[in-house]
């Protein structure tokens, strides 16, 4: 172990010219990455986006000025503005900012569940294909070309209606639908590190297969894996919100967003706050993601930046 | 081609006219427009039909022995291609009369053979509507022997007992009872007796015959040149497929359609007051209800039963989110049937509903309910698991398509079921057979047709007898009491709450005349529609 | 082809290759189209919803059910019914729809050519925008041009595909009028011209029907224009990177010393080499309208495959689904293998 230099700061330990340890040259290379992240102004935009939205989710009982399922069949489709209701009510009179906020918890909690599945499903199946070779590559590679052949959106809606309506079952469709890629990106990744030295040099030391994959190729593949999926993110809150919109996501009275759409189309011509508020939501929060991720493939891909 | 070119000549006016995409100010005269949600339709065949859209078409293409007056539903059934009837004096036999002037749209004239083996044809392909002719005793092995044509204009029915004869009348203006062109249908058939042919093709002598029908598209009906009565006004029908109600405003509003059927009550309300619009309200048969599975503990509690009947905001949602289409009713038979029950016993009364609760000693009940994806079922469903929650009564919504719901529904698994039921034939017994009605209560008994079944309600015996009898009844007065008596009961004790009933608000074009949508009895009438 | 001297004058090795190329080929998308089906299949088989309801509706008593069922061949064990349906398939036989009572091949024959229309009409849109956009944004790198083209590409990523098209429909159709409403064309305007192509722009073309044209187009317009933003997002992006990478590139920095105009050095030259590059995006952002219309379909009440198979799943009409799944994943392949062939025959590069 190298000891550590007694940094007079830490800024000044990030970014040192000559990093001592491995540890502490990741680390400056993070910092620098942030440097430029913190530098595109859209990108923190979408950071704040972002930060308000988890705060919207977690604070939402304090937030909220209604119960998000209270009704009131006297004060339905008020215009936003109107007293008590900053952003109006809905068909039942249930408050729509209080369901909008209580509705960021739904959509966090889709895109967490779906980033903790489908990668991770994608990783097992490429790194399983990747190492292996032969015919379990062939299977495994074939397996996934069929699912990327299938139309998306209709595998999923196919999944939801095998499993039936309900957010887990909306978040296990888009799962299922969303693993290939990641399973690709595993699998080249595995590729170009099988043959690599230090993992003759654990197999030499005895490593199992299993072992091999789980402890040393795993984390390599991380990375790639975690940028593709913060791309991936408004790709996965749209995609619940087009299931939502069928009545395929979360179960009413939830104030799932996309399920708030498709119960104010109907109110459209004369209510358009009921639909159109959840939509520029679902539009902010997404919009939120493609900007942290554009800022994120400037710092990790310079060639394809706009700066 | 006449309207082709008179419609080039308008719509290049209007393209030099305007530098925007121009809609047509008017449909073509000659022609109603209907915007409509039709993906319903499965099947054109009237012995297989049984959506609402398919009744539509069915019933402006077939003649039956007996049918309606748009101008005068009330009446009852009229004679039609039977210009008369009598019953035998022991009441099982009926005797027919065929009019003389009725022709095919093929040119072949109408003959009791024809109609004999349209209700044979119906009976022997034994699809879902033929328990509406089956009742009355025939099989596909007796039926040859009990409905005959002894020569060209009789037609005799033998029933395996006497039924009060409005019953049997009311039942031969159900789609099934249809007479098709037997000779065309024979010809095109292939060994299902023209059932493959008939689900897009029309055999039939009414006003209308059927020219194109694409699935979630639309459908055109186009006039039969033999048909014997008044040409109708309008030569030519299209039905669209449009499902959102936004866009059928958007269309109606625009001229783009003549008649618009499934707006909501906003598109309505927004509609109001227009100059070039009307609305006409119509009494539908179908109406809102749930039904609770007996097989739960917590639902068999008729005292909790009776809470969540008194916890149901009726008038609330008759207000706001039903308002205009749906009056609140609380009796199986909707409103302008024989018998049926006006009065609503129930009202919205919390602490009544609470009291009861707390008498029946249930705590925290924790059920599910099945709801079909639909807008105003799932505003009917969320509305009710608002105020039976503030009973303690738990409701999670499951929601799903028809088919789910339906499934789940027919094999006994929820603990309560939202839905609309519709009355299958304009007589009282189609709705207390299936409310009132369960001779066996038994998991293997499999009477999925029957609603008191699938809520494992076993009917007390009194009723079912009541309900029998009311359809042997020959005094039509009596009879009415009888349903009166019934409905009365069954708003006490059973374990379904019935909420609405629906009306029906067409939108159209002011220039519109005559549209009867077929009140609570039968389907659109669109040979009387004139603009 | 590892073939790194592949190149002028030797052809030979490729056309050598070539049929066990192309045998191991058909294998691979036999294989796939197989994978496909079963799934399909599969799940159609799992859910929940009863396919014999769909037919027999409410009423139905529990003999007309089994009766029903036993027509429906669902009786038999999965297995038998999965072959036997692949082997009819094989035939051209895609079954009946429980639906619309109609053949599904017929039905597909119908819904497939609107959708392709739609997808053709927003394809052309995203390109005929999106790549002179791209090129100016990659040439013009950090100028506004190119902010708009990454904002104009951001926000086409981050809208519910759903909303926008009710917007649309609301803004353009109901309030300005610019444009028809839902559906492909004006009710009296069906059956005027001669089914030839299916897509209604060429056959009113063909017949010389320019209302009916006129009138197909004020239809189509809205929803593909909404399509063509999704692809135009997409196109954009990735015809400014792959010029950026062309325009750092070596032989450009030569061409610009030589002193070669810059309109030559960028359209002569890098926008020459990543034409072939440019043609996989394309193929595939075409192949992802053709499947992604789904929504836009249903908001715009198109009567399209996407519309088709939804409605269908949803009345679990598999005979139906699986069908229309075949048809666009047959496409969706074979577009991505042509893609595939197309960037390894023409790019030298191509490893």
């Amino acid at each position: 172990m190298t000891s550590l230099p007694t940094p007079t700061t830490w800024r000044a330990w990030l970014t040192a010219d000559a990093p001592a340890s491995r540890r502490q040259a990741r680390a400056a290379s993070l910092y620098q990455g942030w440097q430029r992240l913190r530098a595109n102004r859209l990108t923190m935009l979408g950071l704040a986006v972002l930060a308000l939205l988890v705060l919207a989710a977690i604070f939402a009982p304090l937030l909220a000025p209604y119960s998000p399922y209270a009704q009131s069949l006297g004060d339905r489709l008020l215009p936003p503005g109107s007293e008590g209701h900053l952003l109006g009510t809905d068909s039942l009179g249930r408050d729509i900012l209080s369901r909008l906020l209580f509705g960021a918890r739904i959509s966090l909690y889709i895109v967490l569940l779906v980033v903790l599945v489908a990668p991770v499903l994608g990783l097992l199946v490429g790194t399983i294909a990747g190492y292996a070779g032969g015919i379990v590559d062939t299977v495994l590679m074939r397996v996934t070309d069929i699912f990327l052949a299938f139309p998306r959106l209709i595998l999923a809606l196919a999944f939801v209606s095998a499993l039936g309506a309900g957010i887990e079952n909306a978040v296990l469709a888009i799962s299922l639908t969303a693993w290939p890629p990641y399973a690709r990106i595993a699998r080249a990744e595995t590729l170009t590190f099988r043959g690599a030295d230090f993992i003759h040099a654990v197999r030499l030391q005895g490593a199992g297969p299993v072992r091999i994959v789980t402890r040393h190729i795993w984390p390599l593949c991380v990375p790639s894996l975690v940028i593709r999926v913060t791309l991936d993110m408004a790709g996965i809150i749209l995609t619940a919100a087009g299931l939502g919109f069928l009545g395929l996501g979360a179960r009413p009275p939830s104030p799932e967003w996309g399920a708030m759409i498709s119960g104010g189309s109907d109110y459209l011509l004369d209510s358009w706050w009921v639909a159109t508020i959840p939509g520029l939501a679902i539009f902010a929060v997404s919009l939120a993601f493609n900007l942290i991720g554009d800022g994120l493939r400037d710092v990790l891909d310079p060639k394809d930046s706009g700066q | 081609m006449m309207h082709r070119s008179g419609l080039k000549a308008a719509a290049i006016a209007a393209l030099m006219g305007a530098t925007a995409m121009p809609a047509l100010a008017d449909t073509p005269p000659n022609m109603l427009i209907v915007a409509s949600a039709i993906d319903d339709l499965i099947t054109l065949d009237p012995a297989e039909a049984f959506e609402f859209s398919a009744g539509d078409v069915v019933d402006n293409v077939y003649e039956k022995l007996v049918s309606f007056d748009p101008t005068d539903l009330e009446a009852g059934y009229q004679p039609s291609l039977a210009e008369s009837w009598e019953v035998s004096e022991d009441g099982t036999e009926i005797t027919f009369t065929l009019a003389e002037d009725h022709v095919f749209a093929s040119g072949n004239p109408v003959t009791a053979n024809d109609a004999a083996y349209s209700l044979q044809r119906a009976v022997k392909l034994d699809k879902t509507p033929s328990f509406i002719l089956t009742q009355f005793g025939f099989t596909a092995d007796n039926v040859e022997e009990r409905i005959t044509a002894p020569d060209e204009t009789t037609l005799v029915l033998t029933l395996d007992q006497p039924y009060a004869v409005s019953f049997v009348l009311n039942c031969l203006t159900a789609t099934i009872a249809s007479v098709v062109d037997s000779e065309t249908v024979m010809a095109n058939a292939g060994d299902d007796m023209g059932n493959t042919w008939l689900r897009n093709n029309s055999a039939g002598s009414g006003p209308y015959m059927l020219q194109s029908w694409t699935p979630d598209e639309s459908y055109i009906l186009q006039a039969n040149e033999n048909y014997s009565g008044e040409a109708p006004a309008l030569p030519r029908i299209v039905v669209q497929h449009i499902p959102e109600s936004a866009t059928q405003r958007l269309q109606l509003e625009r001229g783009d359609i003549d008649v618009a059927r499934d707006l909501s009550p906003s598109d309505i309300a927004g509609i109001e007051g227009s100059e070039d619009i009307k609305v006409m309200d119509e009494l539908r048969g179908r109406i809102q209800y749930w039904g609770a599975n007996q097989k739960s503990d917590v639902l068999s509690n008729p005292q909790v039963i009776e809470a969540m009947k008194w916890a149901t905001d009726y008038q609330g949602m008759a207000d706001s989110f039903l308002s205009g289409q749906y009056n609140v009713h609380q009796a199986f038979l909707p409103e302008t049937f024989l018998g049926a029950m006006t009065d609503t016993p129930y009202s919205f009364d919390i602490e009544k509903a609470q009291a009861l609760m707390d008498e029946s000693g249930v705590e925290d009940a924790a059920i599910s309910m099945e709801v079909r994806d639909d807008q105003i079922d799932l505003g009917i469903a969320q509305s009710l698991q608002n105020t039976w929650g503030q009973i303690g009564i738990e409701v999670e919504l499951n929601v799903g398509t028809g088919a789910q719901t339906l499934d789940v529904y027919r094999s006994r698994q929820h603990d309560i079921y939202l839905g609309a039921w519709g009355p299958d034939y304009p007589d009282p017994n189609t709705n207390a057979g299936t409310f009132a009605y369960n001779p066996d209560n038994s998991d293997e008994a499999q009477l999925t047709g029957l609603l008191a079944w699938r809520n494992a309600w076993a009917v007390p015996e009194a009723m079912n007898e009541a309900t029998q009898a009311a359809v042997t009844e020959q005094d039509t007065e009596a009879r009415a009491e009888q349903y009166m008596a019934l409905q009365e009961e069954f708003a006490q004790t059973a374990p379904f709450g019935i909420m609405f009933q629906q009306v029906e608000q067409n939108a159209m074009r002011s220039e519109v005349e005559g549209w009867v949508a077929g009140g609570s009895i039968t389907s659109v009438f669109y040979w009387a529609v004139s603009k | 082809m590892g073939d790194a001297t592949l190149g002028k004058g030797r052809p030979a090795p490729l056309l050598a290759r070539w049929p066990r190329k192309a045998l191991s080929l058909v294998v691979t998308v036999a294989v796939t189209l197989l994978g496909l089906l079963f799934v399909t299949f599969m799940i159609g088989r799992v859910m929940p919803i009863d396919p014999v309801l769909a037919v027999i509706g409410e009423r139905a008593t529990q003999a007309q059910y089994e009766a029903a069922y036993q027509a429906l061949g669902l009786d038999r064990p999965l297995l038998v019914q999965f072959f036997s349906y692949v082997g009819e398939v094989l035939q051209g036989d895609f079954g009946r729809s429980l639906r619309t009572g109609q053949p599904v091949a017929q039905d597909i024959a119908r819904v497939f050519p609107a959708t392709l229309e739609l997808a053709t009409l927003g394809t052309l849109i995203g390109v005929s925008i999106g790549v002179p956009l791209g090129v100016l944004a990659a040439v013009y790198r950090g100028s506004w041009i190119d902010q708009i083209a990454r904002i104009l590409g951001l926000v086409g990523y981050s809208m519910p595909i759903f909303w926008l098209g009710l917007m649309g429909l609301l803004l353009f159709y109901g309030i300005l009028g610019w444009v028809s409403g839902p559906g492909r064309l004006g009710v009296f305007y069906q059956g005027l011209v001669p089914t030839r192509t299916g897509l209604l722009l060429v056959d009113s073309a063909i017949a010389g029907d320019w209302t009916v044209f006129r009138d197909a187009f004020s239809h189509i317009i809205l929803p593909a224009s909404i399509l063509g933003y999704f692809s135009l997002a997409y196109i954009s992006r990735m015809t400014r990177s792959f010029m950026l990478e062309q325009l750092s590139s070596e032989y450009v920095t030569t061409a610009r010393v030589k002193g070669l105009s810059e309109w030559h050095v960028v359209w002569r030259h890098a926008f020459r080499n990543i034409s072939v590059q440019l043609i996989t995006v394309i193929a595939l952002s075409y192949a992802n309208l053709l499947e992604g219309s789904v929504l836009t379909e249903i908001i715009f009440a198109w009567p399209g495959l996407g519309n088709y198979i939804t409605t269908s799943l949803l009345a679990n009409d598999m005979n139906a689904v699986l069908g229309g799944t075949v048809v666009i994943g047959t496409i969706f392949v074979c577009l991505n293998i042509l893609s595939d062939i197309l960037y390894r025959v023409f790019d030298p590069r191509a490893k």
